[in-house]
């Protein structure tokens, strides 16, 4: 895995490849983007609706290219002080106090910052020794490449992003008392948002753009079969069918795939071989996280699943509700 | 090639695309990397570094097709004598050909259904194909894609919301998303064959318009008013905001104290504080739906769907005869067709008559919501002021003003009907802070920009001490 670290891929299916071995499986665009990200070095935004595998993607980016993954989680009032850096003042006083009893440092420390004495105790308070690295510090700083996660950046405001711009773009972070740091590695940068609110356009621009949707019915199928492998075939097409089916239906919060996955590892334990009326409203809470959608699935998909497994016959499953 | 792509860039630029030099650039070095000669690969390439987001990819799917396969059309129209084009190797269908060919019109509009509902993108434009045959009148077209387009659709019993034609009514209604991958296919074939026909390609559609009257509807006209909105915004958060009980509560920054504090020792004498950012406004909308408008309202809705792109606190009524609050809403949905459908079905805002009743909304703001209102709050009226003959209760009005910081009214008539007829604009005029005629985007904007500089145009007669605070 060491030795990937250094080589850049050479085309977007060996990054697929990769990706695949890190249990993801990359549809075409996803690839070639990934693949991309590397060889230009740019950020990649990726946009789409929650559990599509949008942080998914960066994971199993961390894991098929060996890099450690330094994720910030961003949330609204997110500032510098927790993505960027910090000062540790604490351990500052105690260095000024310290050099100031010692004596030498009286004098030194009485003199305006910026004095062209060859200062000792203020030069040394500001140094990385007393700098609290926060996640994109930590990115930059790293020796090693990493792969950085910006995770819903949508939600933060707009200050933020224009605080961002500079490592997008450079990957560098200007420190007043220090001066620049420079990335001596090129971290890959993955930003998503669940598209809750538009992005500037001059994040945009330095960013590569990906749109992740739902997957098409016979990728899902594999993804399913991939991270729940006992399940059988017939069982995960059929499941990825009345998945596809909720989807459809005018819901508060469409299952994800994760959720997808979820529900096939559960229908492998409850030893179910077929999603029938009972199966499905037994286990309906694993794909369905609002009271609403509830009667809503209950209402529209199992008269659906009762009318396909009768066969056109007549039913005599009376209309039970289900009770959530 | 280079040429080519330049050449497209700025096709994509007068769509209204923003692409900028930096990302032709990108395109270039992706380009570098990628092989051209795999179309998939060649064209995601080129869009993640144009199109940054659903809506300039959309844009971006047109005008790829349109650019690219221009060349391609104007190849194959030099090859063929006009005959139809089956030769196209790409494309394949899993449903065979023979099968499809001997359907009737009755099964045809069955097997589009069904293509639509499991979405088989290759089966669709098989199928898109074989409608323009059945409905099309064997060729002979009006010219006009749009019209085409539109018989084809009635013929196969599609409407645009889904559900068909004379349908029972257990029956699902179609996926809109896919309904409309349908209709491009359809739109794509029909042009293919309008310039197979003509033997000419058509010119080049501008698919916006910057300055029509009113943006009905498309998402080109939404991104219009979303970036007149998103100028709004920060001009709106930095101004007018009192400074009041600014004494209290300050941060201290203990970064600059520490640094201040090294020429005493590291002793904190002098404490610096946090510079004040301006609070967010709070921001009430009240839209007028009522059929009176109803020309306008697309336009409004628009607006409120950009306004609240931008404005983390802001809430958003819609009025009739009452008044009903969907910032719910605009919170779960974000595709603007979904929000205008779900407003008018879930609304409840028309009660007897259907005709609006600004009196009764105001009287019935003030009860509900009024008691939120604050210094901070700003209070935005979209509508006519056209009240049908009922009572204004502008002194109703004016106590929702008075407990607001500031409140605008915009109107979707021109100025120079404003009091004819059942518009009493005037009673309201006198509590606003600004009164403006907003019927166009840049009406928009230039109420922006007043606003944004300080100065109302029709300021109302009151001296500051007569306003209550609180």
């Amino acid at each position: 895995m060491a030795d990937s670290v250094a080589a850049p891929p050479t085309s977007p299916a060996e990054v697929g490849d990769a990706l695949r071995e890190a249990a993801y499986l990359a549809d075409e665009s996803t690839a070639l983007i990934a693949f991309l990200a590397q060889r230009l070095g740019k950020p990649v935004l990726v946009e789409g609706p929650a559990g599509v595998g949008k942080t998914e993607l960066a994971k199993a980016l961390s894991r098929a290219t060996g890099r450690e993954l330094v994720r910030l989680q961003c949330y609204e009032g997110l500032d510098e002080a927790k993505a960027l850096y910090e000062w540790n003042y604490r351990k500052q006083l105690l260095q000024i106090q310290a050099t100031a009893s010692s004596g030498g440092g009286a004098d030194a420390l009485a003199e305006p910052v910026g004095a062209d004495t060859p200062d000792t105790a203020l030069g040394g308070i500001f140094t990385e020794e007393f700098l609290l690295e926060r996640p994109l510090m930590r990115a930059i700083a790293n020796p090693d490449p990493v792969v950085l996660l910006i995770d819903e950046i949508d939600k933060t405001d707009q200050e933020f992003e224009a605080m961002l711009l500079e490592l997008l773009s450079d990957f560098q972070i200007t420190i007043p008392e220090m001066g620049r740091i420079e990335a001596t590695t090129h971290p890959i940068v993955l930003l998503t948002s669940n598209n809750s609110r538009e992005l500037t356009e001059a994040l945009k621009r330095r960013c590569l753009y990906l749109w992740l949707d739902y997957p098409s019915a016979e990728r899902e199928i594999e993804i399913v079969r991939l991270h729940a492998p006992e399940i059988d075939k017939a069982l995960a097409t059929r499941l990825v069918e009345v998945i596809d089916m909720v989807r459809d239906l005018d819901l508060k919060k469409a299952p994800s795939i994760a959720e997808s996955i979820d529900w096939a590892r559960t229908l492998v334990l409850m030893g179910a071989d077929d999603i029938d009326e009972k199966v499905f409203r037994d286990s309906l809470s694993i794909i369905i996280k609002h009271r609403t959608d509830l009667d809503l699935v209950a209402d529209k998909v199992l008269p659906r699943l009762r009318r396909e497994r009768s066969g056109g016959g007549g039913n005599g499953a009376g209309p039970s509700q289900n009770g959530g | 090639m280079g040429e080519q792509l330049l050449a497209f860039c700025e096709e994509l630029r007068r769509e209204g695309s923003a692409v900028g030099t930096s990302e032709i650039q990108d395109a270039f070095r992706a380009l570098e990397i990628v092989p051209w000669t795999n179309p998939v690969d060649f064209k995601e390439a080129l869009a993640t570094t144009v199109a940054k987001s659903p809506r300039d990819r959309e844009v971006f799917d047109l005008v790829f097709d349109r650019f690219f396969f221009r060349a391609a059309e104007q190849a194959a129209l030099d090859n063929s004598d006009g005959s139809e084009s089956e030769t196209d190797p790409t494309r394949s269908s899993q449903i065979s050909k023979e099968a499809l060919y001997s359907l009737d019109s009755e099964q045809l509009a069955q097997a589009v259904r069904e293509a639509i509902e499991t979405g088989d993108e290759s089966a669709m434009n098989e199928l898109a194909r074989l409608a323009i045959e059945a409905f099309g009148h064997h060729g002979e077209s009006s010219g006009v894609v749009g019209v085409d387009l539109q018989r084809i659709r009635r013929g196969l019993g599609l409407r645009p919301d889904g559900k068909g034609e004379g349908e029972d009514e257990g029956r699902q209604p179609l996926d809109r998303d896919r309904m409309a991958r349908f209709e491009r296919q359809l739109r794509r074939e029909l042009q293919r064959r309008q310039i197979a026909r003509q033997g000419t390609l058509p010119p080049a559609r501008p698919l916006s318009g910057l300055n029509r009257a009113l943006p009905m509807r498309g998402a080109q006209d939404l991104a219009e008013v979303h970036k007149a909105v998103a100028q709004m915004k920060r001009r709106l958060a930095t101004i007018g905001h009192d400074p009041r009980g600014a004494k209290k509560a300050r941060t201290v920054d203990i970064r600059k104290t520490m640094r201040s504090s090294l020429e005493t020792g590291g002793v904190p004498l002098n404490l610096s504080y946090r510079p004040r950012r301006p609070r967010k406004p709070e921001i009430y909308v009240l839209c007028d739906v009522s059929t009176s408008v109803s020309s306008a309202s697309t336009f409004f809705l628009s607006v409120l769907h950009a306004l609240h792109d931008s404005f983390r606190k802001l809430r958003s009524f819609v009025f009739i005869e009452r008044i009903s609050e969907v910032t719910g809403i605009f919170e779960d949905e974000r595709d603007f067709a979904a929000i205008s459908e779900r407003i008018t079905s879930e609304g409840g805002v028309a009660d007897i008559s259907g005709y609006t009743d600004y009196g009764r909304v105001w009287r019935e703001f003030l009860d509900d919501v009024s008691s939120d209102l604050g210094p901070r709050s700003t209070v935005i009226v979209l509508g006519d002021a056209r009240t049908n003959g009922r009572p204004p209760a502008a002194e109703a009005f004016a106590k929702v003003t008075e407990r607001a910081n500031r409140t605008f009214w915009l109107n979707p008539e021109p100025a120079l009907y404003w009091n004819y007829g059942d518009s009493v604009m005037n009673a309201y005029i006198p509590y606003c802070d600004g009164v403006f005629e907003c019927w166009q985007t840049e009406h928009l904007e230039r109420f922006v920009d007043i606003v944004a500089a300080g100065r109302p145009t029709l300021e109302r007669p009151r001296t500051p001490t007569t306003r209550h605070r609180y």
